[in-house]
């Protein structure tokens, strides 16, 4: 009988063949979804760019749908299944629990994702991707996603089962590595959500089917988002794993702290439950101490987690350079880092944007009052696709560069293209989303077919302003989309035409492969004598002085930010 | 003593349990007391600032509420403006708007420094208030009533946009509210108004 494993020629580990089937098929699905979804990305940007303005009315809401299911839904989480299943086999070196049941749920996914396309395109589920009722869809809508639903929390439960099977059979020593900590968070979370988009979705296929007379709309959107939110700390979780493990393949990162970064995972999973209540601000369901407490759980513990994760990131990848000899100064680290590598830039950027765009601005937003500046204008948006796209997605992106040859031992496709994807495409989400961001702050609704307001019985005349703004929302969405489709090429034709992996001799530059697989970042075998010497007497900075200069800026931009927003509530009129 | 150099990629053997360095205790401390200033900010506005999405809130049937904000557009009403009522009702009452697919009913006429309470719901789905160019953004929910005391602080012909997707005409839902000054101009300088701001 064959055996069931391969060895991984360039990281020596044990890779069951079965597990890594599934790997393959929930990425290849992701990248279909992603196909998707970015094409009606370029529809929707053209149509919310006033002077473009493409698409019919009908077809904006139903196309704006057919977005949020595929990005939201179907490509990040697909995308966290391959993941999922990856951490818990390669990573642990580990057969996968009942293969067989995994490829059952894999079906389950797929078919309730079909279900939700064909309402969606068929104009039977108008209702968008939040579907708040009283606006009914198809039953066949809400059943799609209880199946898609049922099958994920399925390749969860068998997730937990592997690492259960690695413990017992010891495929490992000690404790797992902090990236599967990270992914086992992100399952944690996942339970979580799951468990509410079926306490919310089952009533509602019920209503829809009218057995249930009605669905309470404020308790939907209570539930709904406990769905809505919590699924985006699954991506944050997920997204932070992701960093921790490009940043050792890349550039050698090593994790400073252990119990510091742990920990911050745990806060991950105790403070999002209510998550929720950030979407509820401004609702008439909830009083103020409701809407406080569960926001900030008095603390705020979940933001502390992802400052915490924002320092140990870049100091593991400064320590890491530090410790294999780029010394010099305070940035030497940064200058000489590998920037032609899209599994190292990517990262990099999805770093940076995801905590100064979507970080910051997502806290402030958050906010119980400033919400009211903010609530459903085009600043929501804008934010999000600052975490979701530019940080979950980029990272997701970059990781697959190192996944292709990995996991799939092939060449990575039109390489010279991949090394400035990352760039093309966060900087184009980086326009998208500021150019959403101040068209909203002047008022701009989300989810608007005509800003224009032709067919309105009042005129509404928007700041000069805004017309430009617009225009740099539209070109930076052209910009992402196009990055977007450019790694959808590259994953294409290097998992169905690519070129196999082959042989090479470590220390080498290999067009196709990153440089972080042919020539791995190894420290040197002294290299815990290196740690202490660079621990010790340098007082506060620590072994990181750069890091601590770029979190100090950070803070700065986080500070001026926040109560930029303040001032400006200040100014509206009195409400309360 | 340090753990041994490792990346997020290999299994911890021992006990990872160990002293941070000074420089990430000083970093988690200062983030653990700004996420504090984050906190204390909503208490303090509750207590110092003006503009609070608390309001009275309480259940409604949306038929009786739209019968009340019939009854309350009759009471006092001012004026006719594209077949809407203008409603002009006195400093300190009780004012009532019902959004509907794909209207705000009725307008509202206020006057610049007096303090109204507005009642806020829905007839049949969710809607958005956003008062353009003030950018004070609500949601409506049916159902529910939700009852603010509000105060212009410019006058001016403002604009209610809906902002929550109501259905296909969602885009031509657009209300009107005008802020007179105490002699009862309509000056309309919406100029004046802000016209949004930064981020
Ligand atoms: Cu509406």
């Amino acid at each position: 009988m064959p055996s069931a494993f391969r060895t991984c020629p360039a990281t020596g580990r044990r890779i069951h063949l079965g597990a890594e089937l599934l790997v393959k098929a929930n990425a290849v699905v992701a990248v279909v979804s992603l196909l998707i979804g970015a094409i009606a990305a370029l529809l929707l940007v053209l149509t919310r760019w006033q002077a473009v303005h493409l698409l019919p009315a009908e077809w904006y809401y139903r196309i704006l749908g057919v977005h949020g299911m595929n990005m939201l839904i179907f490509f990040i989480i697909y995308f966290e299944m391959a993941v999922l299943w990856f951490c818990c086999t390669a990573l642990l070196n580990s057969r996968p629990a009942a293969p067989r049941l995994g490829w059952v749920s894999f079906g389950l996914m797929f078919a309730g994702a079909a279900l939700v396309e064909w309402m969606q395109w068929s104009g039977r589920a108008d209702v968008l991707f939040t579907s708040y009722p009283p606006l009914k869809a198809d039953p066949l809508f809400y059943l799609g996603v209880i199946l898609f639903a049922v099958g994920a929390l399925t390749v969860v439960g068998l997730f937990f089962a592997t690492l259960v099977i690695a413990k017992r059979e010891k495929t490992y020593e000690g404790s797992v590595p902090l990236v599967v900590y990270g992914a086992i968070t992100a399952a944690i979370i996942a339970v979580i959500t799951l468990l509410h988009g079926a306490l919310i979705y089952i009533p509602t296929f019920l209503w829809s089917l009218g057995i249930i007379p009605e669905v309470d709309p404020e308790i939907y959107r209570m539930i709904w988002w406990g769905l809505g939110h919590s699924s985006q700390q699954i991506n944050v979780a997920a997204m932070v794993a992701v960093w921790y493990m490009l940043a050792g393949l890349t550039v050698g990162g090593v994790v400073l702290n252990e119990k510091v970064s742990r920990s911050a995972f745990v806060l991950y999973v105790l403070f999002i439950s209510m998550a929720s209540a950030h979407h509820l601000l401004v609702d008439p369901g909830f009083g103020p101490a409701w809407k406080i407490v569960n926001t900030s759980y008095f603390m705020y513990m979940a933001v502390l987690a992802s400052m915490i994760h924002g320092f140990t990131v870049p100091a593991g990848m400064e320590l890491g350079m530090r410790l294999r000899g780029y010394t010099d100064g305070l940035f030497g680290w940064l200058r000489r880092a590998p920037w032609g590598d899209p599994g190292f830039s990517g990262m990099v950027l999805s770093v940076i944007i995801f905590g100064f765009v979507g970080g910051i601005t997502g806290v402030t937003i958050g906010t119980e009052q400033i919400n009211i500046i903010a609530h459903n204008t085009l600043r929501i948006p804008g934010h999000f696709h600052a975490t979701v796209v530019s940080g979950t997605a980029m990272a997701f992106m970059a990781a697959t560069y190192y996944l292709l040859p990995l996991v799939f031992r092939r060449k990575v496709a039109f390489w010279g293209a991949a090394r400035w994807q990352p760039y093309l495409f966060s900087l184009g989400m980086l326009l998208l989303s500021m150019g959403m961001t101040f068209a909203g702050s002047f008022g701009v609704p989300r989810r608007h077919w005509d800003i224009s307001f032709s067919q309105a019985p009042f005129d509404v005349q928007f700041n000069p302003a805004v017309d430009l703004v617009l225009a740099v929302m539209g070109i930076g969405g052209i910009m992402a989309v196009t990055g977007a489709l450019l790694f959808i090429a590259i994953a294409v034709k290097s998992v169905f035409f690519g070129e196999p992996v082959g042989e090479w001799k470590t220390g080498t530059y290999v067009p196709g492969i990153p440089p972080g697989i042919t020539n791995p970042p190894v420290h040197a075998a002294n290299v815990d004598e290196i740690n202490e010497r660079l621990h010790g007497g340098r007082g506060f900075p620590g072994p990181t002085p750069g890091t601590m200069v770029l979190v100090f800026v950070f803070l700065g931009a986080f500070m001026v930010y926040y109560f930029t927003n303040w001032k400006l509530l200040s100014q509206l009129w009195r409400l309360g | 003593m340090l753990t041994k150099v490792h990346t997020g990629l290999d299994p911890v053997p021992g006990i990872w349990w160990k002293p941070a360095h000074r420089a990430e205790k000083v970093w988690v401390a200062i983030a653990f007391a700004w996420c504090m200033v984050l906190f204390a900010m909503m208490p303090l506005w509750h207590w110092k600032g003006g503009q609070n999405p608390s309001g009275v809130r309480t259940r409604v049937e949306p038929k009786a509420f739209l019968a009340r904000t019939q009854a309350f557009a009759n009471q006092y009403k001012v004026d006719t403006d594209r077949g809407v009522p203008v409603v002009a009702p006195p400093p300190g009452s009780e004012v009532y708007l019902t959004a509907m697919t794909y209207q705000w009913y009725p307008i509202l006429k206020l006057v610049n420094g007096k303090t109204y309470r507005l009642h806020l719901s829905a007839l049949d789905v969710n809607h958005g208030f956003s008062l353009y160019p003030v950018n004070v953004n609500l949601q409506i929910v049916p159902g529910y009533d939700y009852a603010l005391e509000v105060t212009p602080n410019a006058t001016g012909d403002f604009r209610i946009i809906c902002n929550e997707f109501c259905g296909i005409g969602h885009h031509t839902m657009v209300g009107r509210v005008i802020v007179t000054d105490d002699a009862g101009n309509t000056l309309s300088d919406n100029r004046s108004a802000r016209l949004g701001g930064v981020p």
